[in-house]
């Protein structure tokens, strides 16, 4: 289960947040213009990274809070916790070695060589 | 070149016994990576591998490779719950789920492998009004469709159950269920082995160990893989990549409707027969079966969040326990011996993608979510189809991804087992 950092109370379990899913997707500003691939774009298609992810959390069974998170997901580390609204921290985030490489730690898969 | 038994049978069993078991041959070769391929399969899964067999037997291509980064059945094809069933809700669904058990029902006749294959039905219990409600509705929807479906009162599902916990005193009460009674579970390995051997027969080449780090692409056609074995030229390339399938995509710049979680399984220690059937839980989240090795194979739910990292929160397992000890009180002091996690892609309508892509001679067959394997054989058959004949087969015509864009969803939430 991840420790969550929330800003407004500190340390919590995992199991009293919710995930948002990926974060900085932004409402179309003219939705009355849009064809039905940018609709599909906004509403479905996610970029679900394997490492480095901006994502949005709310403290659902605590403060109800939202804010954003950086994990990599490929091994579950939390990198940064930062607000809503801002813009995402440049990390260096620790990305598998090739592009669906097993990273070395929080994967049970280590069946690739690494370079 | 290894030499292959051709046929498993009593006789090469007492032909092998009288050597000690000592010269049984491997079930498939490990081959040379060919320069050019008619047919690339990126994923060595049960998917991937029936993608294979049934483009060599339906379609006659058989100068094919599967490509797999770890070992053949090592990801989500040796992580599930083995359950297979066909009672789903839409009638696309039910179409694709039950040509896959039909096949299924021929299965190990049809490898000379034994898949172990136990048609002991699957009993979705329901314990609030509004579960016998929807149950019934997708009873009904069912048997329309043709598929066998039962509703069972609670003194029924006691007798066809007798361990479940049918007290009306429990928070969740068992209010009745419905019994598909071809469905079943598998051994899910034997799957993979079978269908591995069996396109290996045909003359596709199984190349493990190799994974791919990038898709060639010339004027909106794909031209071949770039893997950690060298390049491999194609002009057709399936991707059968289950949890990877985003990544796979992203390199050829293509955005999914998926998101990749964490889903986790446990088995306890094993015991005498004890549960003859598959009993599953919408509402308070558990399903359980019992291996032919004697353990209870049961099924958590997925994780919140999205992961690679084929572990999941110890919260998910503590919530289905909770629900399998209600269920089933007698099971409350047995110990769980293995527990794991793989990583399945979820799509917003649970719905599979089985598709051509906007580049010629790409296709992802993806976004089986929590649960594939029961459609094995199906998917592998309809893929086929759709790669060889560069048009879908009429049962994943409706899988598209272009379903995004018209709205034309397969919103199967209600019928996965458990609600993930």
């Amino acid at each position: 289960m991840l420790l969550i950092n929330c800003p407004y109370c500190g340390e919590r379990e995992q199991e009293e947040f919710t995930c948002g899913g990926e974060a900085h997707i932004e409402r179309p500003q003219n939705p009355p213009d849009l064809t039905d691939d940018q609709w599909a774009d906004y509403l479905f298609l996610r970029q679900n990274i394997k490492g480095l992810q901006y994502e949005r959390w709310n403290h659902a069974f605590g403060c109800r809070q939202w804010f954003n998170v950086a994990r990599n997901t490929a091994t579950d580390e939390i990198l940064a916790v930062y607000n809503m609204g801002e813009k995402p921290p440049q990390l260096e985030s620790n990305d598998p070695l090739t592009p669906c490489g097993e990273p070395p730690i929080g994967s049970g898969n280590f069946s690739t060589s690494k370079k | 070149m290894i030499k292959r038994p051709k046929k498993y049978s009593v006789f090469s069993l007492v032909k092998n016994a009288l050597s000690y078991h000592e010269n049984w041959q491997p079930a498939w070769r490990n081959p040379e990576i060919k320069k050019e391929y008619d047919a690339i399969i990126v994923g060595g899964g049960g998917h991937g591998l029936t993608t294979a067999y049934y483009l060599a037997k339906n379609h006659g291509i058989k100068n094919i490779a599967i490509v797999e980064k770890g070992w053949i059945g090592g990801g989500n094809t040796g992580r599930n719950t083995t359950i297979i069933r066909s009672n789903y809700l839409w009638d696309q669904s039910a179409a694709i789920y039950d040509h896959a058990l039909k096949l299924w029902e021929g299965m190990s006749q049809e490898l000379n492998y034994n898949v172990m294959f136990s048609q002991r039905g699957v009993m979705n219990v329901a314990h609030n009004l509004h579960d016998v409600r929807e149950l019934k509705r997708r009873w009904n929807a069912n048997r329309l469709n043709g598929i066998d479906c039962e509703w069972l009162s609670t003194a029924e599902v006691k007798k066809f159950c007798p361990v479940i916990n049918t007290s009306p005193n429990i928070r969740y009460p068992v209010m009745g269920a419905t019994l598909q009674r071809r469905a079943g579970t598998a051994r899910h390995d034997a799957v993979a082995w079978g269908y591995a051997r069996g396109a290996d027969a045909m003359g596709v080449d199984i190349i493990q160990n190799c994974e791919v780090t990038g898709i060639n692409m010339n004027n909106g056609n794909v031209t071949g893989i770039e893997t950690t074995r060298g390049t491999i030229n194609s002009k057709k390339i399936g991707v059968v990549s289950a949890g990877h399938s985003s990544v796979i995509a992203k390199m050829a710049d293509i955005k999914l409707p998926l998101e990749s979680r964490p889903l986790q399984a446990l088995v306890s220690e094993p015991v005498k027969p004890i549960i003859d059937t598959v009993v599953m839980s919408n509402t308070i989240h558990a399903y359980v079966s019992q291996s032919d090795k004697g353990e209870l194979v049961i099924g958590a739910g997925t994780d919140g969040y999205n992961s690679y990292s084929q572990r999941g929160g110890f919260n998910i397992v503590e919530d289905t326990i909770m629900a399998i000890v209600e269920l089933f009180p007698l099971f409350s002091r047995m110990k769980m011996l293995r527990h794991w996690g793989g990583i399945v892609d979820i799509c917003p309508d649970a719905s599979p993608i089985i598709s051509k892509t906007h580049i010629n001679g790409l296709y992802f067959n993806c976004g089986w979510g929590t649960g594939g394997f029961k459609a094995t054989p199906g998917s592998g058959w309809v893929f086929a189809h759709t790669i060889a004949n560069d048009q879908p087969h009429a049962l994943n015509a409706p899988f598209s991804i272009n379903r995004f864009s018209s709205g034309e969803l397969v919103d199967e939430h209600g019928a996965a087992a458990v609600a993930h």
